[in-house]
């Protein structure tokens, strides 16, 4: 069964945003992704300071069966990664929604995440693939 | 166990000892002090090793190779031979034209076929892999658009079940890639295509057959609306194979072409090859050509270079590309003719359809049930795995006991727990039978045993590997312990 926290926003693409207390966004793949992907082996991720536009793609996830782009669900400046996955990219694996994050954003304009699906429609989405 | 573990100290292999030629002519300090450190055994040690090795192989001379999207196809020995014969084989890359007539007649002869099996105006054969055609592909496009000074095209549309070198390929010329979704029937979706086009867009990628196995039904929908916006069609020539001599991509409104000679003109495949990956061009693109192409003017062939053709992408490869090869391509064209190629692409596409309907008759789901298949199809088994935890990897490793190369797994991405079956036009009906019979068998296995499939392979010299740890942990060269 697939882990979809509420508290989180989803993009057609499997990524999670977590907007944090401070105003940052947290972003990450969903556990319905890894599943699909598999054992992570590599996690390539966007040099901090970076600008990135909402849907671009800005890192990828290298798994033993495929290497995919991750794309921003936000528009902004990252300014943090997940250092923790150059050794250990199962952390995905383990804890796609809070451990395996991959970066944060100090978004451009807030209201983006509103066009995201809240958990919900991310489950409907995934029921539809099924 | 490797050879240098085998190694005794003073052991020698006299047979195998190659003698070195006079070192006079070489300077002092760059003669080595002391002998280099390599594997010493006996002359039986040495055959023994490399013969058993060789037994351990998996290839097409040994067994059914279904390797989707990869056109495992026998290597006629005919090519091979003749493509060795010693004037060819001793020919220096330098010596003049005049001495090498006969070769570069040959090649000319190649490039005139190529340009007819796909409709092109013009044909260099010097690129030395698909990627390398692929990269020489859009590396025209650029040029193209860059000498009409359109230089705002920055994006190169791609559908998603493309192969992953396309997207490479857009980003090493520059581009920015965008990618364009496929519809339930498995072609593009031409509503997203219309919203991605615009004066931005410098060309499109397309497979056709695609990878999902089917025929792209509105090639010329796509190709009208792509012109429409300004931009070009690449055609990547993985799939050639299906339509070989039945259809042209020129006939499909394609601009530029790489074909995989190593795929659908039956040069050696896999194990370093070397491929080759010849790339066609329409009118527009002619100027832009690599060089060298070989030119005749009715009385005698010559290379053009860079001198004769001032606006080429230029020189992918030190000499003529990978002539060897190119040989090889020449003789297996001519073996078949012009009815031969369509003769391969019609048992091709026989050979898959055949192959599918048995398959689906034996209770395995396809991933396009109401398609007919091209040259290859797509069986998944996201049901399998669902209802009996048997997954593709683990249906692909007992294939392995049941000696068979194992089908494409995982690709394209879009299809969960997919095989891509390609089983060529080379394999004959009993063998296609017998492959039927080995699916049949794990599927059964996988209702009754699945344990027996997830825990496969069990004959072969090595288990289930460990694949997350050897992409972790590489271990790439051997080192003498200390």
């Amino acid at each position: 069964m697939n882990n979809i926290p509420s508290h989180l926003k989803y993009t057609d693409s499997h990524e999670w945003s977590e907007l944090l207390d401070d105003g940052t966004v947290r972003i990450g793949i969903t556990d319905h992704a890894q599943g699909l992907l598999g054992d992570m082996v590599f996690i390539e991720l966007p040099e901090v300071g970076r600008e990135v536009a909402a849907a671009e793609d800005c890192a990828v996830v290298e798994s033993v069966k495929a290497a995919s782009d991750i794309y921003s669900p936000v528009s902004g400046e990252i300014i943090e990664i997940n250092t923790e996955l150059e050794e250990n990219p199962e952390l995905v694996n383990q804890s796609a929604n809070q451990d395996g994050w991959l970066f944060l954003v100090r978004p451009q304009d807030i209201s983006e995440l509103d066009k995201l699906m809240d958990a919900n429609a991310y489950s409907e989405l995934l029921a539809a693939d099924e | 166990m490797l050879i240098f573990e085998k190694s005794q100290t003073g052991r020698k292999a006299h047979a195998q000892h190659v003698k070195a030629g006079s070192l006079k002519d070489i300077p002092e300090h760059f003669l080595r002090k002391a002998p280099p450190d390599l594997p010493e055994v006996s002359e039986l040690e040495a055959v023994r090793h490399f013969t058993n090795l060789s037994k351990k192989n998996f290839s097409i001379d040994t067994h059914f190779y279904p390797l989707g999207s990869c056109t495992m196809k026998y290597n006629p020995r005919a090519c091979n031979t003749l493509a060795s014969l010693p004037e060819f084989l001793n020919r220096h890359p330098l010596a003049p034209d005049s001495t090498g007539q006969g070769m570069l007649a040959c090649l000319y002869d190649l490039q005139e076929m190529l340009k007819t099996v796909t409709g092109m105006k013009g044909v260099s054969l010097s690129p030395m892999a698909g990627a390398q055609g692929e990269f020489a592909g859009i590396a025209m496009i650029r040029a193209y658009h860059d000498a009409r000074g359109d230089d705002q095209r920055t994006e190169i549309l791609v559908p998603d079940a493309a192969h992953g070198t396309n997207p490479a390929t857009a980003i090493m010329c520059g581009y920015k890639v965008k990618e364009i979704k496929t519809n339930a029937q498995g072609d593009v979706d031409i509503e997203i295509l219309k919203q991605a086009l615009g004066s931005h867009t410098a060309g499109i990628m397309l497979t056709n057959p695609s990878t999902l196995g089917v025929f792209e039904r509105q090639i010329c929908e796509i190709a009208a609306l792509v012109h429409e916006a300004g931009g070009l069609l690449y055609y990547d020539g993985a799939n050639l194979n299906a339509i070989l001599g039945k259809v042209t991509p020129g006939d499909m409104g394609f601009d530029v072409v790489h074909m995989n000679l190593h795929k659908t003109f039956s040069t050696p495949h896999g194990g370093g090859g070397p491929g080759s990956g010849p790339v066609g061009v329409n009118e527009r693109l002619l100027p832009y050509l690599p060089v060298p192409t070989v030119a005749y003017d009715g009385s005698s062939y010559r290379w053009l270079t860079a001198t004769d053709r001032p606006e080429t992408i230029g020189q992918l490869s030190a000499f003529g590309g990978n002539v060897g090869i190119l040989l090889r391509a020449y003789i297996y064209a001519l073996l078949l003719g012009r009815d031969g190629m369509e003769r391969v692409a019609e048992y091709s596409v026989l050979n898959a359809n055949y192959l599918m309907i048995k398959l689906r008759e034996a209770g395995f789901d396809l991933a396009f049930n109401d398609r007919r298949a091209t040259h290859e199809f797509i069986v998944t088994l996201k049901k399998q795995a669902q209802t009996l935890g048997v997954t593709a990897m683990d249906v692909a490793k007992r294939l392995l006991d049941k000696g068979y190369h194992a089908p494409t797994t995982y690709f394209p991405l879009l299809v969960a727990e997919c095989l891509l079956i390609e089983p060529t036009e080379t394999e004959s009906k009993q063998e296609i039978d017998r492959f039927i019979e080995a699916m049949i068998a794990i599927l059964k296995e996988a209702k009754l045993h699945p344990e027996v499939v997830t825990t496969s392979p069990h004959t072969l010299p090595v288990k289930r590997l460990d694949d997350v740890r050897a992409a972790r942990e590489l271990n790439l060269r051997w080192r003498a312990e200390v």
